[in-house]
């Protein structure tokens, strides 16, 4: 039989099949640990590999040039300075402005201008060099910090007056930040030259994770409002559920969301090489892929974690285990336990036995 | 009603780009395409060389500082992310996507350093003036009227440029009738020997205040003298008067000249300034364009105290001179008891709408520390060219493609609603942008495009969010009907938190940041804000109307909604509230799972929604199934070993006991 999503869609929503999810939450920590240990080492150990546009870099002007085709340029630098990103464009009429990564070296340095000259058939004296400062600078980069931190405490703030939990909040905060980790851990681990374009990829990242774990959390929330005012499910197995119930659209969501971004991570690193579009994709696609599974694996876990903190909830917790505890030396059928253990929504309705159920006279 | 409000968007695009067409001389008008970025499009490069007046070092500090001045100033003008950074040592090269005219030149170029100096004499704008020749100071009547006092009183002190206390209102008057000698003495003497000359004097001067007449030494005179406000070279201005001595300077318009005493309030003191016509003494708007100054605290107490002390002067001195890059912009005087204590202040003079405009831009962004010259103008290609974006663009195409396959997969027909919506958006999207790069110059980059890609799956992620609500409210098996209604509600709430969550990013990174991140701010807000849109206007309207349609309504097996499908596995019994309880197992495919509860031979034993034994956590719920089994105990079995019917929990017991048995049986075997 082949699978039917829709009907393990089903059975999802209603508790027939579950997923522990908070269950095996050491799992899902030890393996977030794992990776961010991973991705703090990697950046510390190989750091990121910085763009022009941060660092600053050599800048070669050809003038005179006869023809301003840019293939000539890349391939001129690249005799010299393989692997390093270059940008060519044309200013003004027949001038031809190169801009690489800062070449400390002055033989490289000669070397380039020399080769500059010879592809562009001018005179070495028609190519000048010099020094240009990044054009995203210390301040750019120090306003767009503030400008995250500034937007990450207001989504928490946001989320906590929503979920009217600080709990909840705190647990998507730190997933969303551990997600960032991860993705920029991955890129060095790549060792793709970081531009502007990737930092707006990773904040698209940030805007992501944290749209997705509101969604989730929405279902948590609607799930476990009333979670006190009975005594078949503890918090965990409600959230449980949520997270259960919320599968289909996370996996419908995020290969809707990776579709498109495979499509240009394809595009842009293996048909066009370097550029804005290999550098973004790669970024996003991690990032996705990573925030997805974290909505999932490690935000409601984590909130399910911080609750224990909540005396509330530990004390229902405690009666709900203790009256299941009852329940079962009583004889209840497993069916009936696992049914209230998955914190399925759905009433079990007996069976009516007739006269059955009437004690016999004795005889 | 709400289709009228989608369309308007594109009609008044449509009317733009016939009306106010883009074109080479129109390079701001509208236009049925989204004007391009940087990378896509080329643009103009601009080479600013930084100059000094008074030979002062070029320190890197300064440079910095001067890139983040210019990028504030480029960016107030609309999201077009323009490109700038320091050339070498003393060299700022800023692109500009696009063309660029004269105006955005002088925004970016202009020092803007404002100043606040009291003035000492107020003259006529000539070298060699006639006495007669009085300044009309724009300052008002007054002013003139106490000018022709000064000319009295001056006549006693003729000739005694030297005495310090002397009363040299009137400096020009003096430099017209004594002058021949002084300047022939003095020929010799370039400007900035006089100004190192006014420098060294100063420091043996202690003034008693900013107003103090006693500044005006004969260096300062004789400089004074020398300046012809005619002449339009002295009318350029620039950033390097130093603001602890005193300045001879012209109006911008050349009409007069004045001497004005040390800096009292810095432009730094600025908290903000804003462009718009004037209000008159009677609280009427004029018909003149002013710009509005706001203070720091700091500025609002050196501005009351300069004030206070000006009060008590007689006219011109009761006048100070707003300087803009050292020259007098406005010379207000100061209505007779009036103290300005709150910070606020006007600056009038002839403005037109756009010179405020640039004017309050200028100075709400700070001063530029350095001078900077228009070294050259220049065409610039795009770096990245029309491939990448034509290929960004299929890839695009390709993703989209993918996602509709996609959908259609999941949602069979409904997964057309889908389409269809993200199609619309698409639409708004495009739509919008093309107008907002006619109206405030957005100008898309490749970053952009990806972003806009990449907001399909934000997008597209509100209808999946409503369509599983609808599912699950379909399964707890209600009609479409009432799932379309109840389905909207609940996913309505999640919608909006979470899309908020997004819009306020997107607003606190478009204000709290500069260059590409405050570009992308700009796009999610935007996505986000369509995409809401696009479900309460579109998406949602349509359920409503599918529901209605025989196909969706009766769950049709392709509709996506059947509920055959939606229920197949549930099996068991259903409470269908109320009450009541649903039967109906709809059983072709029992799930291997139920199959053993539902197969029990003896009496209908209640199947459970849910009941799946190996999904129980490690709980004391779990402990049913290890009962050590040593007895025999058949399933069957109804009666107690003592012959009594068995009581509901003991039985159930006895049946769990055996099931386990078997398992334990089965898997020996």
């Amino acid at each position: 039989m082949a699978f039917n999503f829709a009907q393990w869609g089903n059975d999802l929503y209603t508790g027939h099949r579950s997923y522990p999810i908070m269950q095996k939450r050491r799992i899902w920590f030890s393996i977030v640990a794992l990776f961010s240990a991973a991705s703090i080492a990697i950046i510390a150990m190989q750091g990121l590999n910085l763009g022009i546009d941060f660092r600053g870099g050599s800048e070669f002007t050809v003038s005179g040039a006869t023809t301003t085709d840019e293939d000539p340029a890349v391939d001129a630098v690249h005799s010299v300075a393989p692997n390093q990103e270059v940008l060519v464009s044309q200013v003004g009429d027949g001038a031809v402005r190169v801009q690489t990564a800062e070449l400390t070296d002055d033989t490289e340095l000669n070397a380039v201008r020399d080769a500059l000259a010879e592809a562009y058939a001018v005179p070495a004296s028609e190519v000048t060099s010099g020094f240009i400062g990044p054009t995203w600078g210390e301040s750019v980069s120090q306003k767009a910090l503030i400008g995250t931190l500034v937007f990450v405490a207001a989504a928490a703030a946001f989320m906590a007056l929503y979920f009217r939990a600080w709990r909840m909040a705190l647990a998507g905060i730190l997933a969303v930040l551990l997600d960032l980790l991860v993705s920029a851990g991955v890129y060095a681990a790549v060792g793709w030259e970081v531009t502007p374009s990737t930092i707006i990829g990773f904040l698209t990242i940030l805007g992501f994770s944290l749209y997705d774990k509101v969604v989730v959390f929405d279902k948590v929330r609607e799930n476990t409002a009333t979670v006190l005012e009975q005594s078949r499910s503890t918090y965990a197995e409600r959230a449980n559920l949520a997270v259960n119930q919320t599968f289909v659209r996370s996996i419908n969501t995020s290969v809707v969301a990776l579709l498109p971004v495979a499509g240009i991570l394809f595009v842009g690193a293996f048909l066009l090489g370097a550029g804005t579009l290999k550098d973004l994709s790669l970024s996003l696609f991690v990032g996705i892929a990573v925030g997805a599974a974290s909505s999932i694996f490690l935000a409601p876990p984590l909130d399910v974690m911080f609750r224990q903190g909540d005396a509330k909830i530990r004390e229902h917790t405690a009666k709900v285990l203790a009256a299941r505890e009852g329940l079962a030396s009583e004889g209840a059928s497993d069916a009936a336990l696992a049914a209230a253990a998955a914190g399925t929504s759905q009433l079990i309705p007996g069976s009516h036995q007739g006269q059955r159920a009437q004690p016999r006279r004795r005889r | 009603m709400t289709i009228f409000t989608m369309l308007l968007p594109l009609a008044v695009l449509v009317a733009g780009s016939q009306l106010d067409a883009r074109s080479e001389e129109n390079p701001d008008g509208a236009s049925l395409a989204p004007a391009l970025a940087l990378d896509l499009q080329g643009g103009t490069q601009i080479v600013l060389q930084a100059v000094t007046s008074d030979g002062s070092e070029i320190t890197p500090e300064a440079m910095d500082e001067a890139v983040g001045v210019i990028r504030q100033r480029v960016d107030a003008n609309g999201v077009t992310e323009a490109d700038i950074a320091v050339q070498g040592d003393r060299q700022i090269i800023v692109e500009i996507p696009g063309e660029v005219d004269d105006e955005t030149i002088a925004l970016i170029s202009k020092a803007a350093q404002m100043k606040f100096r009291p003035v000492l004499t107020v003259g006529s704008p000539l070298a060699t003036a006639d006495p007669s020749a009085e300044a009309e100071g724009e300052s008002g009547d007054e002013a003139d009227s106490e000018n022709a006092d000064g000319q009295g009183e001056n006549a006693n002190a003729d000739g005694e440029n030297a005495n310090a206390d002397g009363e040299n209102a009137n400096a020009d008057g003096e430099n017209a009738n004594g002058e021949g000698s002084a300047e022939e003495g003095n020929a010799a003497t370039s400007d900035e020997e006089l100004l190192q000359q006014i420098a060294d004097e100063q420091e043996e001067l202690d003034p008693t205040d900013p107003s103090d007449l006693a500044q005006i030494t004969p260096a300062v005179q004789e400089l004074a003298d020398r300046t012809d406000c005619t002449d339009p070279a002295n009318l350029e201005g620039g950033g390097g008067d130093n603001p602890n001595l005193p300045l001879v300077t012209c109006d911008q318009t050349g009409v007069a000249k004045y001497i004005l005493g040390p800096v009292e309030v810095a432009g730094t003191e600025l908290t903000s300034a804003s462009s718009g016509l004037g209000v008159g003494a009677n609280g009427v708007q004029t018909n003149e364009w002013v710009v509005n100054l706001t203070f720091n605290d700091e500025g609002t107490a050196a501005f009351r105290e300069t004030t206070e002390r000006l009060q008590s002067l007689e006219s011109p001195r009761n006048q100070f001179a707003i300087t803009l890059d050292g020259l007098v912009v406005s010379a207000p005087s100061l209505s007779p008891g009036v103290i300005i204590t709150n910070g606020q202040a006007e600056i009038s003079g002839t403005f037109t709408r756009d010179s405020a405009a640039t004017l309050a831009n200028q100075l709400s962004f700070g001063s530029l520390p350095l001078t900077f010259e228009v070294q050259s103008q220049n065409q610039i290609s795009a770096t990245l060219g029309t491939e990448q974006l034509q290929r960004g663009l299929f890839a695009g195409l390709i993703g989209l493609i993918l996602v509709v396959v996609y959908s259609l997969f999941q949602y069979r027909t409904l997964g057309g609603l889908t389409i269809a919506s993200l199609i619309v958006a698409g639409v708004m999207t495009y739509v919008v942008i093309a107008l907002l790069s006619w109206g405030m110059g957005y100008r898309l980059s490749l970053p952009g495009v990806a972003g806009l890609i990449v907001a399909i799956g934000f997008t597209a992620d509100s209808f999946i969010v409503y369509f599983e609500r609808i599912r699950d409210e379909l399964r707890d098996g209600r009609s479409l009907r009432l799932a379309v209604q109840r389905g909207w509600v609940r996913a309505r709430r999640t919608i909006y938190a979470a899309k908020s969550v997004n819009l306020l990013s997107a607003i606190i990174l478009y204000f709290m940041t500069v260059g590409g991140v405050r570009g992308f701010a700009f796009t999610l807000g935007l996505t986000t804000v369509i995409d809401i849109l696009v479900v309460i206007w579109f998406t949602h309207p349509m359920m409503e109307l599918l529901a209605k349609v025989p196909f969706f309504r009766d769950g049709h097996k392709w509709s996506g909604l059947s509920p055959d499908r939606l229920r197949l596995s549930s099996g068991g019994p259903r409470y269908k509230g109320a009450g009541r309880v649903e039967w109906e197992p709809g059983s072709t495919q029992v799930p291997s799972e139920s199959v053993e509860v539902a197969d029990e031979p003896a009496e209908r034993t209640p199947a459970y929604a849910g009941a799946q034994a190996q999904s129980v956590p490690s709980g004391g719920a779990a402990s049913g199934g290890a009962v050590p089994g040593g007895g025999a105990a058949p399933a069957s079995a109804t009666r107690a070993p003592d012959g009594r019917r068995m009581t509901i929990a003991e039985r159930r017991a006895a049946e769990r006991k055996a099931a386990s048995e078997a398992a334990k049986n089965e898997e020996q075997l």
